[in-house]
């Protein structure tokens, strides 16, 4: 009977009729709303071929491949431990300030080996900016915050007309412009985090990685964070770790689902069971770990 | 209803529950006898000093150099400067030594290296002041005489453990979110330690200092190596061993003069309030410090 009713959900014909009780339906009625072939000739950002993340050589995430689109949200879901934020932080080289992660396989930004010898992290920091779980505002003021990165690359002229770009941008200026030298530590959660976005976006990236961005913010303050992904990626490619399916069945274009795979010793990483269109992964997924996890009957 | 039922299980007492109970409490008291223990030693100090310093405490002792032997009269105003010179000295000399110590072994530094560096501030602090006075005595003093500046290096090996350890403590409180947030913008660590570290813990490095100058106007042993042959007269020049409260205290003590023993009362009172108020505003601004990082978390 639970066959039954799986099939049921994970049928796309009959997702539109089962409306209330069914976690999978709702999901595929956020996802349907997503085109179908969105990386249909848009330029690959990142290539990862065989990658392995290990820390002191556990792996903790394996063999991942995957490619990440221009101008496109993609989206990492699954279960806690499968390894996506470590793979997230990967892509910037966060990693790197852990003593022991290492990073095996090749990741390539634009074609260029993101791990090459030659490749400065703080260069490849400005390209592909990073926001993190928790609001983490400088103690600084406002302006001081989003002026930070800018200072800090040498982007000092006009100063005040970029911070408000970046800071309408983050929707944000419209509630700060009267205090922009007011502490950022006075403003709410869910304005520290827009504002945690404004200074990644001042200093022009071409990449957004987000983690887990809304899951320390109350659901309007989401709203607003899940908006302005919407808005952002027509001029940014954006990789946001999620925990919420449904964010990631509203945002997302592609959607990745990990998993943690427990090995016959006893020891577990995390895998990639499948990627694709939000709009396939939801509502006909190929992987049955991936079924038992849209529909809730795992994770 | 028989008389077991009438029994409330939330108070039915065991006998092995009444031990449980009865060793908690003597634990207790103990604790509680050690602590006052040491708040009636400190008062007991505090008033039997203020007791025999406030009478000797007037004008005269902060405007009068000390008196030539066999002389009555006469304050610490010799003393008193020399003091603050050599301190000062002494905390310029080791606060940014200990401030970079402090950051190299929070920012920099493997596990390893860290560990190690904690442990020798450690013991460095334990070394006995006497002799670190007799390792700069035969560094320094033996080729130089006594000086001023002999007194203020020796000063400042004592209290740079003292400023490293505590400037230690609140570099770790500052959130890792932060040092990410900053690097993830394209920052290198040393640019994230100046313009983001440093600021957040700066409250907390000014009370390092704080401690560490009280913890330096107080020390005796390494002074009596370095800086205890003088003249009673102002001396300003670093070059010449100055004289100081803690020594003043010492000589002042062991003359025979009724006016010598009131001087040194009221220059141990003055010497202690100093250390005192040091110690309190460093406890007050840490605590400051330590509700504006925990804003940051």
């Amino acid at each position: 009977m639970a066959d039954q009713q799986d099939t049921q959900s994970s049928d796309p014909g009959d997702a539109p009729e089962v409306t209330t009780a069914k976690p999978a339906a709702r999901l595929a009625e956020l996802a349907s709303g997503h085109e179908s072939n969105p990386t249909e000739g848009r330029e690959t950002v990142f290539r990862l071929d065989k990658v392995t993340i290990s820390y002191s050589g556990k792996p903790a995430i394996c063999d991942v491949d995957l490619a990440v689109h221009r101008n496109l949200v993609t989206a990492f879901i699954g279960p806690s431990g499968c390894g996506k934020t470590t793979l997230l932080r990967s892509l910037n080289r966060m990693n790197d300030l852990i003593p022991g992660a290492s990073v095996d396989g090749r990741i390539s930004y634009h074609g260029h080996d993101l791990y090459g010898s030659n490749v400065d992290p703080v260069e490849l920091r400005r390209r592909i900016g990073m926001v993190f779980q928790r609001p983490n505002p400088f103690p600084k003021s406002i302006y001081d915050n989003v002026a930070y990165g800018m200072r800090l690359h040498g982007m000092k002229d006009d100063l005040d007309g970029r911070v408000e770009r970046a800071l309408t941008h983050a929707g944000l200026w419209d509630e700060v412009k009267d205090r922009l030298k007011a502490s950022a530590l006075s403003l709410s959660g869910g304005q520290q985090q827009r504002l945690c976005i404004a200074r990644a976006l001042a200093i022009e990236p071409d990449v957004v990685l987000m983690d887990e961005p809304a899951s320390a913010l109350d659901p309007i303050s989401t709203q607003h964070v899940e908006d302005l992904v919407e808005s952002l990626k027509a001029e940014y490619t954006i990789i946001i770790v999620t925990h919420n399916m449904q964010q990631s069945a509203r945002v997302a274009d592609i959607t990745a689902f990990f998993s943690v795979d427990v090995r016959d010793d006893g020891t577990r990483s995390g895998v990639l069971v499948e990627h694709g269109p939000t709009s396939d992964l939801f509502i006909r997924p190929s992987d049955p770990r991936t079924e038992a996890y849209v529909t809730g009957r795992f994770g | 209803m028989s008389a077991q039922d009438d029994r409330n299980p939330l108070t039915v007492v065991s006998p092995r529950s009444r031990r449980r109970k009865l060793q908690g409490r003597l634990m207790e008291l103990l604790a509680s006898f050690a602590a006052l223990v040491a708040i009636v030693v400190l008062l007991i100090v505090i008033f039997s000093v203020a007791k025999r310093g406030l009478p000797a405490v007037n004008a005269n002792l902060f405007t009068q150099v000390a008196a030539p032997f066999g002389v009555e009269g006469g304050g610490i105003k010799n003393a008193i400067i020399g003091t603050l010179i050599m301190t000062a000295m002494a905390t310029a000399m080791a606060v940014p030594i200990g401030v970079l110590l402090a950051i190299f072994d929070t920012e920099f530094a493997s596990p390893q290296v860290s560990v190690a560096i904690r442990m020798t501030l450690n013991v460095l602090a334990g070394v006995p002041t006497i002799v670190i006075g007799i390792f700069i005595f035969g560094l320094v003093v033996v080729s130089n005489g006594q000086s001023a500046f002999a007194a203020s290096i020796a000063l400042a090996i004592i209290i740079l453990p003292v400023i490293a350890r505590a400037t230690e403590e609140v570099l770790l409180l500052v959130p890792s979110t932060l040092r990410e947030g900053s690097m993830a913008l394209g920052a290198t660590r040393a640019r994230t330690v100046v313009s983001v570290i440093l600021p957040s813990a700066f409250g907390g490095i000014v009370t390092a200092t704080i401690v560490g100058v009280a913890r330096a106007a107080g020390e005796t042993a390494p002074i009596l190596f370095t800086s205890s042959i003088f003249a009673n007269a102002v001396v300003t020049d670093p070059s010449q061993p100055m004289a100081s409260m803690p020594f003043a205290i010492f000589t002042n003590s062991e003359s025979p003069s009724h006016h010598d023993q009131e001087v040194a009362w009221a220059a141990a009172l003055l010497l202690m309030a100093f250390v005192l108020l040091g110690s309190i505003t460093g406890r007050l601004l840490s605590l400051r410090t330590r509700r504006q990082i925990e804003q940051m978390r």
